[in-house]
Order: structure tokens, then C-alpha cells, then sequence
């Protein structure tokens, strides 16, 4: 960027007087929530989307919906109505009834991957991180588990147990949480350098105290963005689980299990697999959004450059 | 370097150890009783001990180990429980159209995404900037089989320009196979796309705010020589890495390709042992691909020496 100075501004300083150069609108000063969202502009538009996607979910039966599995055998595979907004599937049921309900399970899939992935991570890392001995170990480990591509390591643990949305949760948790586990465990060793937390070991601060006072709060920032991008792809995964067969029972109303049942019939009947994959777009779309606001917010350094 | 690469490969005779130490352990990992889920609601009693004593449930997890290891290393994955046939010859089978959606994948990911990504970075800041970069999230946010569908509607029912679903083998003419393969590949690449570009303008955005660019622009070279010879070359290591990483999401996105586009591949094998609930077939999947994982970033670490010669380890 090239700044071109005014003549007056020129002789100003010229003259010994420091005068911003008048091209240079004075710094306006937002505040608020304005302020935010002038800064942050996808952590407000990923958190508006999400918060009003959320509320979609919980207030699912207000809105319009009928029993999300109520077959109807006559009215098969109708096209968008006033009766079916988005439609009839196979069987009859009404396919905004079951996209609306759908966004229960995908949410809760998806944020309690994020949470159980980046605790387990957590405390997985922090062991390796302070634990000598250990940490080749668990480490070793930890790359053979992320040596299995993560969607084949959910479908072989869905292949050994019975399809449930906790089964679900816990099969995608497993393939996730080696890789928090390396980043915290990063963080701990860069940490374990710094002046302050040598200066706390030599004071003869205990280990645990050290941990809650110097190495969790400088592990939350990260753990948070990649919490976030863990979401996003728990819920990509469970509908690809549900799709193929290996994720929830095809009875719960997920997207995966729509599209599923959509499947055989997309070519003639479209409208059965395009609805629950709109929302589900949008609903990953608006935390991968959140997660880029977090990760520039957290670290102004990278914003530039990914 | 010879002695290197030599080391390398021994490296990962390990990684692949406890690859199969975990794979083999899922069985004793998963809850309840596998053998169970596996016979179904309407098995018998009987069922479920053929099913035990088949999975090797009913001896010592060591024995069985050591047992199921040395049968691997002699390129045996075990028998199919459904079919009864080798689990080799069901993946030998199935390997051609896999193995050619993913190759073509790849190739047509990596020419698409990194001169999109050299162009972001070198028109930082500008519309095509923040064209690629949406597109980034956009390929992040949309799942592989929504991209599949809307493609196959679009490209394929509407306008006809590709055939719908199916796979031709490459014996039966290069065009066919091409033909069948093209949307699939897009779809498949989209994910792949996006991660590729953002890191190459990352990257790049690092690389060209070095000296020797800044020389390289001094002396009067010319745009392209600066950006493909100095800067590409030099910011090619994180590249190659992430596209070995981002292999995982290829192989994890083939299966669902598979089944969108009706391509009788290992994702179709993969989906039928899921439903019949084949477990040794699985095993012998997921073992395969990680080995295929496992030895792409090990070719990823040799590249690197190539581009960078002050790697060593």
C-alpha cells in the first residue's frame, strides 16, 4: 500500500510539527456489539446462523412439524406441497418434519464429539506433555490411530456395535481425539520452556498447580478453534456414517438416514436427498465459519494469510 | 541418501505394527460383545459361537495376535464370513475402479489447486483472492455426496454431458473410463481442492515476502519465473505435506463417492460388509487403506528431501 503525504502535511513535519498525513481518516472507534461485528465478521455470522439453527432444533415441534416417523403408506414420495413443504419420502413421512428433527441429532452429534474428542485430548496431551517416560508411548500410539483414516476407524467400530446416537458420538470421538491430544501436547512443550513456568518449578510450584495456573489457560485458545473444526467434521462424518448404513438407526430422522432413504430414488425424486443436504451444508458451513472467526481472533498473525 | 530413505522405511515397519495392534484391538475395544452384534437380533445361541470361535473371540488376545499378524505378513487377510471367500481376492476384485477414482483424484486436485493458489496468493487481497478463499470453505462446509448429487444432476440428468452413474474399465478404452470417472473425481477433489489452495496461499503469502524475492524482482526476472521457479519451489513443503494428509479425507470421501455414482469399487465392498455385517472384510479394508496412508506420507517425507535439501533426519 503507498501512502502519499499532502503538501501541508509535508511542511508540517517539515517544520518540526508532527501532523498525521490528512489522507489518514481518524481511527473511528466501534463499540459494542456493532464493534464486534464489524471485527469478527464470520464469528457473527457462523454464531447467528448456528444460535438461530440451534433454536430450530429445540423448538422443533412448534414449527409446523408432524410426528417425524408418522407413516403414510398413500402419500409416497410427494413433491414440495402446501401439505409437505419439502416433500414425502418412501414411506410416506414428511421430509421437513424429519430435516427439522434432523438437526437435533446432527448438533448433538457434532458438539458432543468436539467436547469428549478435546477433553480426552486434553488430558491425553497434558500426560504426555509432563510425563517423561510416557510420552514416546503415547505418542506412538497416537500415531498409529491417526494413521487410520478417520471415517474407515468410525465405520469399523460402528461395524462392532450396535447403531446409537451415543455409539455414533463415541466412534467419531475415538478417531478425532489423537489429534488434540498432539496439539496440546505441543503446547505443553513450548510452554514448559518459558521463563514463567520454569520460574513457577523453581519456586517449587506442584505439577498440578503449575498445570491450572500456567499450561491450561494458554491451551484453551487452540483447544477451542480446533474444537470447532472438530464439530464441523463430526457432523460431515455422522451423515456419511448414516448414509452408508454404519451410523444411526435408519428409525432416528437424521440427514445421513434421509439421504439414505433418498438414495434409490434421487434420480426420479430429487427433492428427498436436496433438503436435509441444503441444511446440512449450511449447518457445517456456519461452524467452519465460526472456527475461522476464533482461529483469526485467537491469532491475528495467521488471519492474513489463511 | 541412500542410507536415509533406508532409515525411513524402517521407521514405519513400527507405525504399521501398532496400525495393526489397533485394528486388530477393536474387537476387545468396542462395547458389549461383538459377536452378538454381529449375528444379528435373530441369532441363535449356536450363531453366536460359530461367530465367536470364527472371530477367534474364544482364545487368548495374544495368541490370536501373533496368530492373525503372521498370517498378514504372508498377504493373508482372512475369509470373508458371508461369501467365504478370501478377504484378498474380494479387495483384489474391487481395487481397479478405487484405485483409478483416486489416482485421477489426486491429479486433477493437485493441477487445480495449487495454480489457484499460487494466483490467491500473488493477487492477495483481490476479488479472485477472495473468490479462492470462499471457495475454500465452501468445498470444507459442503459434504463429498451433496457435491456428488447436485453434479450428477446438473452435468449428468439435465444436460446430458456425462453418463449418470457406473464405471467402465479401463481395458474397454481410455475415453470410457475417463467419461465415467470425471464427475465422481470432481466431487471426490472438491474437499481436496480447498485444503490444497488454502495452504499453497499460505505458503506462497510466506515465501514471497523473502529477500531473495524481492532480489529475484530486483534483477528483473519476469512474474511467472519469480512465482513457479523461486517462490513455488520454496514454499512447496508444506504442500506436499498437507497433500499427503489429505489423503485420509480421499480414501474416507471414496466410499461415499462409491455409493453416490454407483462405481463398483471398495467403497461399494466396504458398504455391503457394513450391511451383511462382515467384519473380517472390513478389517481387511481399513488395514489396507491405512497402510496406503501410511506409506503416501512416508513417499510425502522422501519428496521433501528432494525440494529441501537441508532436511535430514
Amino acid at each position: 500500500m503507498t501512502v502519499t503525504v499532502s503538501p501541508a502535511a509535508e511542511s508540517a513535519v517539515l517544520a518540526g510539527e508532527p501532523e498525521l498525513p490528512d489522507i489518514l481518516p481518524p481511527v473511528k472507534q466501534r463499540r459494542g456489539i456493532t464493534g464486534f461485528i464489524y471485527r469478527h465478521p464470520a464469528i457473527a455470522i457462523g454464531g447467528a446462523m448456528l444460535s438461530l439453527l440451534i433454536l430450530m432444533a429445540i423448538f422443533a415441534p412448534l414449527l409446523g412439524t408432524t410426528d417425524p416417523a408418522a407413516l403414510a403408506p398413500s402419500k409416497r414420495t410427494r413433491p414440495p406441497s402446501a401439505e409437505y413443504w419439502f416433500g414425502s419420502d418412501m414411506m410416506g413421512r414428511d421430509i421437513y418434519s424429519r430435516v427439522i428433527y434432523g438437526a437435533r441429532v446432527s448438533l448433538i452429534v457434532g458438539f458432543a464429539v468436539a467436547i469428549i474428542a478435546s477433553l480426552a485430548g486434553l488430558v491425553i496431551g497434558l500426560v504426555s506433555g509432563f510425563v517423561r517416560w510416557a510420552d514416546s508411548i503415547i505418542m506412538r500410539i497416537m500415531d498409529g490411530m491417526m494413521s487410520i483414516p478417520p471415517i474407515l476407524l468410525a465405520v469399523a467400530l460402528m461395524a462392532l456395535t450396535r447403531g446409537s446416537v451415543p455409539n455414533v458420538i463415541a466412534a467419531i470421538a475415538i478417531a478425532e481425539f489423537p489429534r488434540v491430544a498432539r496439539l496440546v501436547r505441543g503446547v505443553v512443550l513450548s510452554l514448559r520452556e518459558q521463563p514463567y513456568v520454569e520460574a513457577a518449578v523453581a519456586a517449587g510450584t506442584r505439577t498440578p498447580m503449575i498445570i491450572i495456573r500456567h499450561i491450561l489457560p494458554n491451551t484453551i485458545a487452540p483447544l477451542t478453534v480446533q474444537a470447532t473444526y472438530i464439530c464441523a467434521s463430526a457432523m460431515i462424518t455422522e451423515s456419511i456414517l448414516s448414509f452408508i448404513g454404519a451410523g444411526t438407526p435408519p428409525i432416528i430422522p437424521s440427514w445421513g438416514n434421509i439421504m439414505a432413504d433418498g438414495r434409490a430414488l434421487w434420480q426420479v425424486k430429487p427433492f428427498i436427498v436436496f433438503f436435509p443436504a441444503i441444511f446440512l451444508s449450511i449447518t457445517v458451513l456456519a461452524v467452519n465459519l465460526l472456527g475461522d472467526g476464533l482461529r483469526d481472533a485467537v491469532d491475528p498473525r495467521m488471519a492474513k494469510r489463511l | 541418501m541412500l542410507g536415509f530413505i533406508a532409515r525411513r522405511i524402517v521407521a514405519t515397519i513400527p507405525v504399521m505394527g501398532i496400525v495393526a495392534l489397533f485394528v486388530f484391538s477393536l474387537l476387545y475395544i468396542a462395547p458389549g460383545d461383538p459377536a452378538v452384534v454381529i449375528a444379528g437380533d435373530q441369532a441363535t445361541p449356536q450363531d453366536v459361537e460359530r461367530i465367536r470361535v470364527s472371530l477367534g473371540l474364544d482364545r487368548p488376545f495374544l495368541e490370536r495376535f501373533g496368530e492373525w499378524s503372521w498370517r498378514i505378513l504372508h498377504g493373508d487377510l482372512g475369509t470373508s464370513m458371508f461369501t467365504g471367500m478370501p478377504v484378498t481376492q474380494l479387495i483384489g476384485q474391487r481395487l481397479e475402479p478405487t484405485l483409478s477414482l483416486m489416482v485421477l483424484t489426486l491429479i486433477l486436485s493437485i493441477v487445480v489447486a495449487v495454480p489457484i493458489g499460487v494466483l490467491a496468493a500473488w493477487k492477495a487481497g483481490s476479488w479472485i483472492d477472495r473468490g479462492v478463499m470462499g471457495f475454500a470453505v465452501f468445498g470444507f462446509s459442503v459434504p463429498v455426496f451433496v457435491v456428488g448429487y447436485v453434479l450428477a444432476y446438473v452435468f449428468a440428468l439435465e444436460l446430458e454431458w456425462f453418463p449418470v452413474q457406473g464405471y467402465t474399465p479401463l481395458s474397454e478404452g481410455l475415453w470410457l473410463w475417463f467419461e465415467n470417472l470425471v464427475l465422481p473425481a470432481i466431487a471426490l477433489g472438491c474437499v481436496y481442492i480447498a485444503l490444497i489452495a488454502r495452504i499453497t496461499r499460505a505458503s506462497m503469502l510466506e515465501v514471497l515476502q523473502q529477500d531473495y524475492i524481492r532480489t529475484a524482482r530486483a534483477k528483473g526476472l519476469g512474474q511467472r519465473p519469480i512465482l513457479f521457479l523461486h517462490a513455488l519451489k520454496n514454499a512447496a513443503v508444506p504442500i506436499v505435506t498437507v497433500i499427503g494428509i489429505g489423503m485420509a479425507l480421499l480414501i474416507g470421501g471414496a466410499v461415499v463417492t462409491e455409493s453416490v455414482f454407483a462405481i463398483p469399487g471398495l467403497g461399494r465392498l466396504t458398504i455391503d460388509a457394513i450391511l451383511r455385517r462382515d467384519y473380517p472384510v472390513i478389517q481387511g479394508i481399513v488395514l489396507l487403506f491405512s497402510f496406503v496412508y501410511v506409506l503416501v506420507n512416508l513417499i510425502v517425507d522422501l519428496v521433501y528431501t528432494l525440494l529441501d535439501p537441508r532436511i535430514r533426519y
